[in-house]
């Protein structure tokens, strides 16, 4: 117990400054808020997933409607279900959480979390290389490269890798300052790539567009080794691409600075100008390039230097607050590690990460999985938040009860997970059956938590 | 204000030369330069006021 109980000291420690509700004088106004959604959905990883719907074979009415219904849907999720936890409690998801589960689970959360974010700053690193290597002539990955291609590809991913996580050792606060200022001229380049190679796809006017979009870009046709993809697998995927911060609870710590609940529907500025038109955008080009799919390429073919100056600050402004997040996260499990000691060996994990371009060529499915990993513990704050009490139970029951480990949050955490991997559906669509499953063995093993184990006169 | 005008000259030569490529009245090559240069104009100008209205 006592090994535990320095776990939580030095995760508390972590969150210490966010400790307290947000007070009132430091909410913050609605344009930020456009501002922060619009700068963070357009990243590095949108040129990969563009071209990646395409080699699915979905067709253009499906991409075009299945992306405006699933962003819709991710839209009302952060509006309807996080933004108003969000403000009501003015915490951020780990608090939130570790007055439900205690904080050994919250611990647990955590590591994955931060294992996960390094498996994502390592596809940004991916995206980042191939610009990289465009004027050395390096062998690009293609789409059924599992593993590294060439030693000019794991070079250099290396040096990428190396300078990316040197960066977020000497400070995170600068280079995420960089990112806001490039975020305004990262939109416009994907919008202007696309439109400039439009006349290659035979677009010379508005009205030749649907016909090409249909016979050229999304043709409805997989590449070889591809799974087809419907519209559904375009609306979930759409919905659920931040499914961890949206149902999973993590935007909390942003919209916990709102001054409305309503400014969750601010995340419509990085859905629809992020998800929706970069990943046109990003798909065009894959079509104007033959179905080449690695980034540099393409954003080259598009816009030129610019084009990959703008795939290497896109990997690069992403990739680095989630190194430095992912060793924050770990800090907890490591025997007085000092800060860049731990951000040094996330670099590294990430570094080897990217090195394998799977994890780039097969980003749909890895986002699907990092949603899915991630999602119980926001359906857990949710049913707490709202159910709980009209069942007569105790909200924040680990908090009251001071427990450091509330069975009832990972055993509905744990369960979901497995039966979510039984249930014989794809990838992309189990996340929803998986928030009702952890809600509904929440609330079953909440009920047997409150009145059974501990007796409810114990309950204050 | 003066870096503000900058700042938009510089996304108008990121996204105006690729209007004129799709209509036919610019070379795709001639875009790639252009773009360049407002790509540069953007990240020299823009953290004068951007920064600075961060600060306050």
């Amino acid at each position: 117990m006592g090994k535990g109980k320095t776990f939580t000291e030095k995760l508390d420690a972590l969150y210490e400054f966010d400790r307290e509700p947000v007070t009132k004088d430091k909410l913050q106004g609605a344009a930020n808020f456009m501002g922060l959604y619009a700068g963070e959905h357009v990243a590095g990883t949108e040129f990969i997933i563009g071209p990646l719907f395409v080699t699915h074979g979905v067709t253009a009415l499906d991409m075009f409607l299945g992306l405006l219904i699933g962003n819709l849907l991710a839209v009302l999720s952060w509006a309807f279900i996080c933004a108003p936890i969000a403000v009501r409690t003015r915490l951020n998801m780990y608090w939130q959480a570790r007055k439900i589960a205690g904080p050994g689970v919250t611990f647990v959360y955590n590591i994955v979390n931060a294992l996960m974010f390094c498996f994502l700053a390592g596809s940004m690193i991916s995206v980042a290389a191939t610009a990289v290597g465009l004027p050395l002539g390096m062998k690009m990955p293609s789409l059924q490269d599992m593993y590294p291609n060439s030693v000019q590809w794991v070079l250099v991913v290396f040096v990428v890798g190396a300078v990316v996580t040197v960066l977020a050792i000497l400070g995170f606060e600068k280079i995420s300052e960089f990112g806001k200022i490039a975020a305004p001229w990262m939109f416009l380049v994907f919008v202007a790539a696309a439109i400039a190679v439009l006349p290659m796809l035979g677009v010379h006017s508005l009205g030749d567009f649907w016909a090409a979009a249909n016979e050229k870009i999304w043709t409805g046709v997989p590449v070889a080794g591809q799974s087809k993809f419907t519209i559904w697998h375009v609306i979930f995927f759409a919905w659920f691409a931040n499914l961890a911060m949206h149902l999973g609870m993590a935007d909390m710590s942003i919209l916990r600075y709102a001054k409305k609940w309503q400014y969750g529907f601010f995340s419509a500025f990085g859905m629809y100008l992020g998800h929706y038109v970069a990943w046109l955008a990003s798909g065009i080009l894959c079509a104007a390039a033959l179905g080449n799919i690695a980034p540099g390429p393409i954003a080259y073919l598009g816009a030129g230097v610019a084009g990959a100056i703008c795939v290497i600050i896109a990997g690069w402004t992403t990739a680095n607050p989630t190194i430095y997040r992912a060793g924050l996260a770990l800090q907890t499990v490591t025997p007085n590690w000092s800060r860049w000691k731990m951000t040094l060996a996330v670099g590294v994990i990430t570094t080897i990460a990217a090195m394998f371009p799977a994890l780039m060529m097969k980003l749909l499915d890895f986002v699907a999985f990092y949603g899915l990993l991630l999602m119980p513990m926001g359906a857990v704050i949710f049913a707490d938040f709202w159910l709980l009490p009209r069942l007569g139970l105790q909200r924040h029951f680990a908090e009251v009860k001071k427990l450091i480990f509330s069975w009832p949050a990972a055993l509905a955490w744990l369960v979901t997970l497995v039966l979510a991997f039984v249930i014989p559906l794809e990838i992309y669509f189990k996340a929803l059956p998986g928030w009702f499953i952890t809600v509904l063995i929440f609330l079953i093993a909440s009920y047997i938590e409150q009145k059974v184990v501990h007796k409810p006169a114990e309950v204050k | 204000m003066i870096w503000k005008i900058f700042s938009l000259i510089g996304l108008l030569l990121t996204i105006v030369p690729a209007i004129l490529v799709f209509v036919g009245k610019l070379q795709i090559e001639q875009h790639y330069v252009l773009m360049f240069i407002g790509t540069i104009i953007w990240f020299v100008c823009t953290p004068f006021w951007m920064l600075k209205k961060k600060a306050q």
